[in-house]
This record gives structure tokens, sequence and C-alpha cells, in this order.
């Protein structure tokens, strides 16, 4: 859509068929439906810890994850979220109860409470959770990568990256290790202008992070990430660049996060009229009219798969308000593969000193 | 395939150094699992600083002898990202003074991911260490402490041949992620080369070695410092002080009851360790000793260490530096009067 002409987008990525298109709108719908009821709980208290929302950016998760072989047995491509990029997780597999259940850090959840938000993996759905300390994560999934090449594997492994993780000597250890064994890794830089309160340019002097790709030798591309076709169609160019052996891309999307960095966050920072700015070039409202206006879709047919949108996030709301918040003992086990945890005596544990 | 000679020296009933005996165990774990392989900088074409993986590239090919860009924190991730996806890797820090970069991996990704329920991590991290050897403040230390207070790595640190080889077997075969300590003094010692058991063997981690058995006065030591602990016993012998010597062998696991039992025979305890004084792993042996053996105990439980500072390089400044045999027989002689 957008700037691209139809010629251009048949040659890339082949026709988009109708099942696509509407699968694509579901999972933007999907994304931001469950971080509207994720909101309403964190309103409600029920979200226990930080609350890190997409809003205006959703188009990156799913049109990048959109590229990826999604399989359920473990043979998929893999990916690693940045904590703004629920919808990939979701369309890797995740279930919205799951996540929710990990934000009020229920017991039953992907960590039985032990972690928060979009931390969890599952290696046969092909994620892997982020930690909080950015950069480690690009020579985690640079490992990953490194893994399908050992083994001859036609996989692909995809890490997401802020704006502000791109300053961290994780990100260009992993990057440049990457680069230097052509490993099938694409790293995907979501630029939305801020990390927490930092602009983009207090982060990095070079104009665009795609000037990097050059640095260390690899493939570079930058789009407009508010446009979930044109994300969708350079991703796939990026990873079929990398199960082709062409080793890394950086594929920089351009968006904004049109919200705080988390929820307590009001954005004092944010200069007058900025945000409205961007509420004009929304994702999904861009999408929902290339939908009807060149798409060729009915209204309904798309109010259908809001209201599927709404109805499977009310039933995992449901599930996961439901479920039990963990034992307080239930966090002490499985440090080590093959050693109980350890109690103090004082809260009824073996080494009583009268007992030595 | 047969073996290269310089991988064969146990095969054909010949002694070896540590260092021999650690790169057999590399050899003979990758001949025995396809998933077991090796990343760190210089380890292909050159064989690594310490010759440890001479010959490994030529064997194993350049999938399974990674060469790395120098990266510590880079790898250590690629490790993980690696042992996700089933593979068992072991990585050589060129000097283990350089994990210090790969702290931040380390302690906040690798050794919560099973805890996380992100999964296990079956890795090595393995390099020498350790003074006496003029290497400076960059390549002298013994950082095992650094990581002995973060909940999920083992720490291991062999002091002989043998144990070096079952432990490093025992190590890439464990479950979880493990730091492997090698005395870079203690590579090419010749007082330490021994044939070792023909065939496959494992040295359980967690579990000490009892060196030398006496009445009068127990050190609890490991590494290097198990050998200057003996030359100060065989003195002592002729003085009428019986030393037991207990090898810890691990860190962690550490094996309190090994502790305790010579604790309660000998009633007296000395901790040496060639690591630097505060923050030691003496101050948690003495801990668990007054929680659990505290009646046992004749006299104060005393520790020979390190000074608390940077390794120095001038050869009077490093001796002056490392627990010297005098030091241990002065607080042997000390106890034993007590």
């Amino acid at each position: 859509m957008a700037d691209q002409s139809e010629s251009e987008w048949a040659r890339e990525v082949g026709p988009p068929a109708p099942d696509s298109l509407l699968d694509l709108y579901y999972w933007l719908q999907l994304t931001r439906e469950v971080e509207r009821v994720l909101a309403n709980l964190y309103r409600q208290n029920k979200v226990i810890g930080g609350l890190y929302r997409s809003l205006g950016q959703e188009a990156g998760a799913v049109g990048t994850a959109y590229a990826l072989r999604r399989r359920a047995d473990g043979t998929g491509d893999v990916l690693s979220p940045a904590i703004r990029d629920l919808g990939a997780m979701l369309m890797m597999g995740a279930a919205p109860a799951d996540i929710m259940k990990q934000y009020m850090a229920r017991g039953d959840g992907p960590t039985g409470g032990r972690e928060t938000n979009v931390h969890f993996s599952d290696y046969g759905k092909g994620y892997v959770g982020l930690i909080s300390h950015l950069g480690v994560m690009v020579g985690v999934m640079a490992g990953v990568a490194l893994s399908f090449k050992v083994r001859g594997e036609d996989r692909v492994a995809l890490v997401y990256s802020g704006d502000g993780m791109t300053s961290t000597g994780g990100f260009h250890e992993g990057l440049n290790l990457a680069a230097v064994q052509r490993l099938p890794l694409v790293v995907v830089v979501e630029n939305n202008g801020y990390a927490y309160s930092t602009p983009t340019s207090k982060q990095t002097a070079a104009a665009a992070f795609t000037d990097k790709a050059d640095g260390y030798g690899i493939r570079g591309e930058r789009v407009d990430g508010n446009d979930v076709l044109e994300v969708w169609a350079a991703s796939r160019r990026a990873v079929e660049h990398a199960r082709a052996g062409g080793g890394p891309t950086l594929l920089e999307l351009v968006t904004y996060r049109r919200l705080g960095h988390a929820e307590h966050d009001s954005q004092p920072y944010v200069p007058a009229g900025e945000v409205s700015e961007w509420e004009a070039r929304d994702p999904v409202d861009r999408y929902e009219r290339w939908l009807l206006e060149t798409g060729g879709m009915e209204a309904g047919e798309l109010e259908r798969v809001r209201e599927r949108v709404r109805e499977e996030v009310a039933e995992a709301r449901s599930v996961a308000e439901s479920s039990p918040m963990p034992e307080p003992r239930s966090g002490v086990d499985g440090v080590y593969a093959h050693e109980r945890g350890w109690i103090p005596w004082t809260r009824g544990g073996l080494e009583d000193p009268d007992e030595a | 395939m047969e073996r290269p000679d310089h991988v064969r020296q146990t095969e054909l009933g010949q002694p070896v150094t540590m260092l021999e005996a650690i790169r057999e165990a590399l050899w003979e774990e990758m001949e025995r699992d396809a998933g077991v392989f090796l990343m760190g900088e210089d380890i292909g074409a050159y064989g690594g600083a310490f010759k440890v993986t001479d010959g490994f590239l030529q064997r194993f090919g350049e999938m399974r002898v990674v060469d790395m860009p120098i990266s510590e924190a880079g790898f250590t991730g690629a490790a993980a990202g690696a042992a996700h996806m089933g593979l068992r890797p072991v990585v050589e820090m060129q000097f283990m003074d350089f994990v210090s970069c790969a702290y931040e991996p380390l302690t906040n990704y690798i050794a919560t991911s099973r805890w996380r329920n992100a999964g296990p991590q079956p890795l090595v991290i393995r390099g020498p260490v350790g003074g006496g050897v003029r290497g400076g403040p960059f390549h002298s230390q013994n950082p095992e402490m650094a990581f002995f207070h973060t909940p999920g790595l083992k720490i291991v640190y062999p002091s002989t041949a043998q144990d070096a080889k079952g432990l490093l077997k025992a190590a890439i075969r464990d479950d979880d992620p493990v730091l492997f300590f090698e005395h870079k003094k203690l590579y090419r010692a010749p007082f330490l080369r021994e044939v070792l058991p023909p065939g496959d063997y494992t040295v359980p981690l967690g579990q000490a070695r009892l060196v030398r058995e006496g009445v009068d006065v127990s050190i609890v030591t490991y590494g290097n410092m198990v050998h200057e602990s003996t030359r100060a016993a065989e003195q002592l012998a002729e003085e009428d002080v019986s030393v037991e010597i207990l090898d810890l062998r691990s860190l962690m696991p550490l094996d309190e009851e090994a502790i305790l039992n010579s604790v309660r025979k000998t009633n007296r305890l000395l901790v040496v360790h060639e690591d630097t004084r505060t923050g030691g792993i003496a101050g948690e042996i003495a801990m668990r000793v007054s929680e659990k053996a505290f009646e046992w105990l004749d006299a104060p439980m005393l520790r020979v260490t390190a000074l608390d500072t940077p390794v120095p390089y001038s050869p009077p400044l490093e001796d002056f530096f490392l627990p010297q045999v005098e030091d241990i027989l002065t607080a042997c002689r000390y106890l034993k009067a007590y």
C-alpha cells in the first residue's frame, strides 16, 4: 500500500491473499484489544507491576512476525520480543490468557508468578522471553541462529530492539558476532522516538539506524513501521535473505510510541501536538482504510473479525481473572536441576540449630 | 576416527599434565556427543592461547570449533541461545579475568533461566585463572566469588589432572551452567603429571576430596592452594602437627557435609584460598561451621588468603600479595597451640 506500486508489491512478496489480509487485521486487532483489557486490569490494580503498551506501533510486531514460519512443534523460526512486541508473541502462539496471568502474577501463568509481562518462553512455539537488561537478547538470538547454522537447519531467528537498546554493548557484540558468522538473524529496530523519556536524538548521532548496517557489513532496510504491509514485505525480504545464507539484516521500522514508557508515565517530555500528529497515522486505522478502499474488503467482514477478537479476549480475561495466585513456597525450587530449594529454619525449614 | 597422538596419552597409558587432561576431556565429550561444541577467541587454527584446543578445528571442523570476535558478553549470550536450542556449548574465556565482561548474561540471563521457566542452560564457561605467573592485574584473577553469590550457577575449580578431566566431563554433561576454573600455574606443572584411569570417567560436582588425613587442624582449600597446603602439611608433620586437607573441587555445590565432618574430627579450621580476603569463600564456610558445628570448635576459625588488592605484576609484590606456605605454617601452629 502507501508508496509502493502494485507491480513492485507483487514482485516482492506475491499478491497478498485475502486470507492473509484478514489474518493481519485479526492480529492487529487482537494485540490492541489484549492491551486495552490489560490497561483496564491495570487500573483495577489487578496488574501487579508495570504495563508496557504498543499502542500506535502494533504493525511493527505483527508485520514482522507474519514473515516468519510459525509452527508449534519446535521446527519453525524463533523470535525474541522487546517489551512492546506482545503482538509478535500472540502470533507465535502465546495465549492471551497466559499474557494476562503473567501480568497479574498468577500461579498458573507461564512462569508461575516468578516473572512479569512478556518475559516468558516457549521453544516449541518459537519465542524466547527477554529479560530487562537490554542488549543481551541480540547475543542470545545470535546463538539461536548459530544453532541453526551448526545443525544445518533451514530456520531463522529474529530479535526485536527498541531505539534505546541499540546503544548497549550487548546489541553491538551480538550483531557483530552474527554478521561475522553470517548467521540467519534478523534484527528489527523499532524506532519509536523514545526510550523511556530519552528521544532518539540522544540515543544515536546516526541519521538512521540503518546507517549502522554498512558498518557491520550487513543488509539494512528502513521502512514505515506504521504500514503493516510494507513491514511485512520488508520482513519477508530480510527473512528470506537470512534463510538463503545471506546473513543478518538490520530492519528499521520508523514508528511512534503514543503512550508513556509504562502506564504510570504521563509523557511530560513529549512536545505538544506530537502525539496527535501520529494518531493520524495510526497503523490499524490506516490498514482498515486500505482494506476497504484497495483490498476489496467489506465493512461487515472487518466487523466480524473485531467481534471474534472481543469474544476471545473477554474469554481470556475471565480465565485469567479466576486463576490463583502462587503458593509462597512455589518460588523456591528450580534454581538448579537436581537440588531442592533452601527454606530457612525460621520458616520451618530443615536446619533447626537444636538439631545440629 | 583415530585420535591424534596429543589426545591419546591416556589411551596409551602415558601420564598427562592437567592441561592435557582438560584437552582429553573436551575431545572425548565432543566425540561422545554431537551437541557439544566450542566457542571462544583464537581457539580454532591457533588452538587457544594455552593450546588447550590444539588440533580440534582439524578434527571437528569450524561448525563445532567456532572462533569468536572479542566479545565475551556477546558470545556468552550466544552460548545461552545455543543451549536453549539443545546444544551444549563449552565457552573458553581466554583468561577468566575477562569473564567479568560476561557478568551480565551470566548472572542475569543464564543463571536465572531455569528458574524463570525459560529452560535449562547446559553450558560450561571455562578458562585459566590464578596468580603466581607474573600475569599482572588482568591475567591473574580468581573471580569465582563474583559468581558464588548468584543462585543458579555452579562453580568448579580442580587441583589435579585426574579431577580436572573427570570434573570437566561432569560439567559438560550437567544440565546447569558451570563455571570451570583452571589454574594456569597447574596447567603444565610437572609434579601434577599422572596416569589417568583408562576409559570414560566423571567426578561428580559437589563432592570434596580428602587429600590428606590428620587430627589436629582441618585445612579447607581448593585450586593451587591444595598444593601449597600440602607443602605446609609435610613440614608440619615433622613438628608433630597433624593436618587434614580437604580439596573442595567445587565451590557450588559446596560439600558442607565433608567440611563439617572434618571439623568435628579435628576441632580446628583453617580455610586457605588464593582469592582475596574480603568476601572470599572462607567467610561462607566459617558461617556454616558456626551454624552447624559451633560446639565442636576448640579454636577460632582462621583463614589464609590473598591481600585485598588487585593482583600486582612485579615478583616481590605478587609474592607478598599471594598466600605463601609460610602463612599456612604460621596459622596452623597458632591453631595447634591455641
